[in-house]
């Protein structure tokens, strides 16, 4: 009972105060002291988020951002867990690409964005690499030390149990090292959404929701800019929640992994 | 202090303890990757697969290096990056641990700003930029500005994390034993927290160094590695991009190496929170 109450009392208040922030918001809009132009009312901005939605340009940018991300995604994560699980299994690999690793990735991948302009051009092929960039460290990082994890004990018992190398590495080590890989698919996919982004708004083509929001400063349109932003924060968010939080569902907390996870 | 050192390395590096020789074994097995890399890119710049211009080679990076470093070009760009990367990571490391704590402390607090905040902070940072630059114009304070604000994310989710994680036990034990409110916070609260609070800002630190480079390029500062790597791109000096590019990489692991994992060894691996 006091926990119910407890609960609807914290959405109550939740909600006083976001009715209270869009209240400030729109009586700092409509009282003059800044220009339409900057700080535009919150029906302009919903109009035209709606109207940009229904003429199917904001669809047309979140597509092409979503592609850029998704293509550079995925390369991430096709060189980053093989090579993760190599540096975890093999000492030399390690020896090898760890020191790389670790001196490459302090350095952000926005700083690259001018010199793939140099070598690459504006465009896709920029962006997808930059976002690759961004995202292949995170998984790199949380596939070795996912694979390192993996309780020794465990990998005893399989081999005395005559599990060759091939079912070992199947039915061990990728379910032991999965929630690892599982946070570090989140980090990478955190780090390409911003990183998609950032490479939109400096090697500037002619779609991308970065890009939109870049243009609209040129042409003062705050309007458009704040209308991207909520596109911006939905998608990431709904990657957030809905796509990992399945993956999650499926995987690791049907396997009963995720206690080890938290530890 | 000798001993926190070592440990760190033998944590990293797994070396077998003996004293001596191994050390240079181990300085040139981290050594031979770059050895090979750098040897590949030669090759390729050698080969003029490139043009020179876009592909420079090794040894004209080092030139324009140095000269840049002595002429004291490149490190007034990295004085002014450091500067701003630390007044932004400053404010944000007031503001988050300040309204974290709050919430992490009062129910009231929590109810009141967590809505808030959970509808800013999964926008990227940058997509923040072009309004921060309209709002308060090009160059520094919109820089400063939108660095803090993005980097007082991290810092303030782990703060409530951390406060909230206290253990209810330590709380009531020290009240039995009379502690005021006061007491309470600095010998109980802020002391349990620490562990979170430092990952807190060694994510956020890390995020502001992300975003500061860009934020550079878009902000129009005068000075700064950000701006000098993008405005070496309209004369097509590649030589100076990859010079920043370097200065960027050394610093982001002197970051690391020298700032957080100092600090995370006198505070909480000494008072056994964690071991490292």
């Amino acid at each position: 009972m006091t926990e119910q109450s407890q609960r609807t009392r914290s959405i109550v208040r939740a909600a006083i105060t976001l009715t209270a922030a869009a209240l400030l918001y729109e009586l700092l809009a409509r009282s003059g002291y800044f220009a339409q132009a900057l700080l535009p009312t919150l029906p302009t901005i919903a109009r035209t988020l709606f109207t940009m939605i229904a003429d199917g340009t904001m669809i047309e940018h979140a597509g092409f951002t979503m592609y850029r991300v998704l293509f550079g995604f995925g390369l991430a994560i096709a060189v980053g867990i093989p090579l993760g699980i190599l540096m975890a299994r093999f000492q030399r690999v390690e020896n090898f690409f760890l020191p790389l690793v670790s001196a490459l990735m302090p350095i952000p991948s926005f700083s690259l964005v001018p010199l793939f302009m140099l070598w690459f051009g504006i465009g896709n092929l920029t962006t997808i690499l930059i976002v690759f960039y961004a995202a292949t460290f995170p998984m790199v990082f949380n596939t070795w030390s996912g694979v390192r994890s993996v309780n020794p004990l465990w990998l005893r018992a399989a081999g005395a149990m005559g599990a060759d190398e091939q079912r070992l590495f199947w039915k061990v080590i990728i379910p032991g090292a999965s929630p690892f890989i599982i946070t570090g698919m989140r980090q990478a996919f955190l780090r390409a959404w911003i990183a998609v982004v950032g490479a939109e708004m400096i090697a500037a083509s002619d779609w991308g929701l970065g890009w939109v929001i870049f243009d609209a400063k040129e042409f003062l349109n705050a309007d458009i800019m704040l209308a991207s932003l909520l596109v911006i924060g939905a998608i990431g968010y709904a990657f957030e929640r809905l796509v990992f939080g399945s993956i999650e569902r499926a995987t690791v907390q049907r396997w009963g992994m995720v206690r080890m996870a938290k530890g | 202090m000798q001993d926190a050192v070592s440990t760190v390395i033998a944590v990293e590096h797994r070396p077998e303890r003996r004293p001596g020789g191994d050390r240079l074994r181990l300085i040139g097995r981290n050594l031979f990757p770059f050895v090979v890399v750098a040897v590949m890119w030669e090759a390729v710049a050698w080969a003029e697969v490139f043009p020179r211009r876009l592909f420079p080679r090794l040894e004209d990076v080092a030139v324009t290096f140095a000269q840049l470093t002595v002429s004291g070009i490149l490190p007034h760009h990295a004085i002014e990056t450091v500067i701003r990367l630390l007044s932004g990571f400053a404010l944000a490391a007031v503001i988050g641990v300040t309204i974290g704590v709050l919430m992490g402390r009062s129910r009231r607090a929590e109810d009141i700003f967590l809505p808030l905040v959970s509808i800013c902070a999964p926008i990227p940072g940058l997509a923040y930029a072009p309004l921060f630059l309209l709002w308060f114009g090009l160059g520094n304070v919109s820089a400063v500005l939108l660095v803090g604000f993005v980097s007082a994310f991290p810092v303030l989710f782990n703060s409530w994390t951390g406060v909230k994680a206290v253990k209810e036990i330590w709380l009531r034990s020290a009240q039995a034993m009379g502690a005021d409110d006061r007491r309470l916070f600095s010998h109980v609260i802020l002391p349990g927290a620490l562990p979170y609070i430092l990952t807190g800002l060694r994510l956020g630190l890390a995020q502001a160094w992300r975003i500061l480079v860009a934020v550079e390029m878009l902000a129009a500062v005068p000075w700064g590695l950000g701006w000098l790597i993008f405005g070496a791109r309209e004369f097509l000096n590649t030589d100076a991009m990859l010079a920043g590019i370097a200065v960027i990489a050394v610093i982001g692991v002197a970051l690391e190496k020298f700032v957080f994992q100092k600090i995370e060894n006198y505070t909480v691996v000494r008072w056994g929170m964690i071991t490292s």
